[in-house]
């Protein structure tokens, strides 16, 4: 089936990213149960919860290195599971636990996954990640002697090598000072509004996602507990700031009356 | 199957050999220290045997082929290997890249690693101590051919077993060579063998190898037909262990086995 079918066939919307009835399980556990939500052009949605909530098992399975229990995952379209590279083609990701291999220069980093990636014009779009991110004098340094905040910008500048309909970022500035951070999220925003691309955003950080995110899910327990405006969901809920919310959520789910009761559902905020 | 991603990943290989010498090194040194030796070796038998047997050609020729065939493997599992010990699994695996396209990528990596290893040797072998390694003639082809594809088998092999059993497993990998070569008989006929060990030894391509080779040394011509049948049986193992990487790579996939890979939680 060629990719024009693929996509007439498989999905009716462009959303970047749609996961419907999401599931994964290891024997009793559950680790992911009915998550389902979409990521639509230009918007970046905020995935968050306490640690093992869930949001790295989503993450892993939309970047197609876990597979689902059951459920599906279309990438502008494209089933992951019968088109995996095509749909991975659009995607690029950036996670603290998966760091780029220290043993090659920045510049090498950049060739070596534009090359996977199978990017045009290769060069003339490292040089100008290069100067975009501010890597140009590093541009020869290795990976692994580059400080948090210089391997944070060259983790951002080979997510979006390949120019990615759907931006992973998984708690991308939890190693970088203020000001850097700020840069950061100013980038990503503007990125998000000029290329039209989706991007899915894992924080700890509440400030952050109040500031960076159009859309916030939260999970707990490997189920979407609450979804809402990051900016206006607080007040919603009774809570005096989005912190205040989460360590609410995070410390009992499942008393949090209609929000605790909130069904699994294809997000439509 | 695209050419720039698999050319990505030889690249990443040479990268990391223009920067480090320590990995050139390797590369050369051993195969060198393996043809001096036995290179001297041969020579003294020579002089005790009083020119009955060609040492040169029989024992010398076998140590030149089995390095070969072990730095083609080395190569293969190495590259593999890099992406072990920089937990680059998630940067490799959550991209268009197909399995094809990274097993190929590998090869491309033994390929030219191998190839180095394989001049040196040549060169000392022949200008030191006298190897005709050409006049072995259209044989050398299918032999250099089946040692090759023998290589990248168990390349690929070694890499599926460390992705489905942890990094630990590749101090598992190294011996492999050593543990197959006294069933393939690199320096003695396989009728030395016990017929357990002769039936096992039939089955791994490299035999064919050595067998012909010790039969054109001694003059008695090689076997077209045998020669053929362990191009076939090295190229049915390649698509073997091509299988059994993708089937663990799927399952790793299944179990989260990949995703804790870069974790850095696999025991």
């Amino acid at each position: 089936m060629n990719l024009v079918h693929a996509r007439a066939a498989g999905a009716p919307s462009t959303a970047p990213l749609r996961v419907t009835n999401l599931a994964k399980r290891y024997g009793q556990v559950i680790a992911v149960e009915g998550v389902s939500f979409e990521v639509r052009p230009g918007e970046i949605l905020g995935l968050l919860g306490p640690n093992g909530a869930g949001k790295t098992t989503t993450i892993n399975i939309v970047l197609g290195v876990l597979e689902p229990s059951s459920g599906t995952v279309a990438i502008e379209g494209l089933d992951l599971a019968r088109h995996r590279s095509q749909a991975l083609a659009h995607t690029n990701f950036a996670a603290v636990y998966a760091p780029l291999p220290g043993n090659l220069t920045v510049y090498q980093n950049l060739r070596f996954f534009g090359l996977i990636y199978d990017v045009p014009q290769l060069s003339r779009r490292i040089e100008a990640l290069l100067a975009e991110y501010d890597l140009e004098r590093l541009s020869n340094t290795r990976a692994g002697v580059l400080s948090s905040g210089e391997q944070t910008r060259l983790a951002l500048a080979k997510a979006v090598l390949n120019l990615p309909r759907l931006l992973l970022l998984d708690e991308p500035t939890a190693s970088l000072d203020p000001s850097a951070a700020n840069l950061i999220r100013t980038r990503i925003r503007a990125m998000a509004r000029d290329s039209g691309c989706g991007i899915l955003w894992t924080s700890h950080n509440m400030y952050e996602v109040e500031e960076t995110c159009h859309r916030v899910l939260f999970l707990s327990h490997g189920r979407i507990l609450l979804e809402g405006n990051p900016k206006t969901l607080p007040a919603e809920h009774g809570a005096a700031s989005l912190e205040e919310l989460f360590i609410r959520l995070a410390r009992e789910p499942l008393a949090g009356g209609a929000v605790a009761d909130a069904p699994a559902r294809v997000v439509n905020a | 199957m695209k050419l720039r991603p698999i050319a990505g990943i030889a690249l990443r290989q040479l990268y990391l050999m223009r920067s480090s010498p320590t990995r050139i090194l390797p590369m050369v040194a051993w195969v060198a220290i393996d043809i001096v030796v036995w290179g001297f070796m041969s020579r003294y038998l020579n002089s005790v045997a009083g020119g009955s047997v060609n040492f040169i050609g029989s024992l010398l020729g076998a140590v030149l082929f089995w390095d070969f065939f072990t730095r083609v493997m080395q190569g293969v599992s190495m590259a593999f290997l890099e992406d072990v010990w920089s937990r680059n699994f998630i940067n490799v695996f959550a991209t268009p890249l197909l399995i094809s396209e990274y097993l190929m990528g590998l090869v491309l990596t033994g390929v030219t690693t191998s190839l180095i290893g394989l001049v040196v040797m040549l060169l000392l072998a022949t200008a030191v101590f006298g190897l005709h390694f050409l006049a072995m003639g259209a044989m050398l082809v299918p032999c250099l051919l089946v040692l090759f594809l023998f290589g990248i088998a168990l390349g690929v092999l070694a890499s599926a077993m460390v992705l489905r059993l942890g990094p630990a497993s590749e101090w598992l990998a190294w011996p492999i060579p050593a543990l197959l070569s006294p069933f393939v008989g690199v320096f003695y006929p396989l009728s030395t063998l016990p017929p357990w060990m002769r039936a096992i030894g039939h089955l791994l391509p490299p035999s064919y190898v050595f067998e012909n080779l010790r039969a054109l040394v001694a003059g008695r011509g090689y076997s077209w037909r045998e020669l053929g049948l362990s191009v076939v049986l090295a190229a049915l193992d390649v698509a073997l262990a091509g299988w059994a990487f993708r089937a663990v790579h799927r399952n790793a996939v299944r179990s989260g086995l990949l995703a804790r890979y870069s974790a850095e939680s696999v025991g």
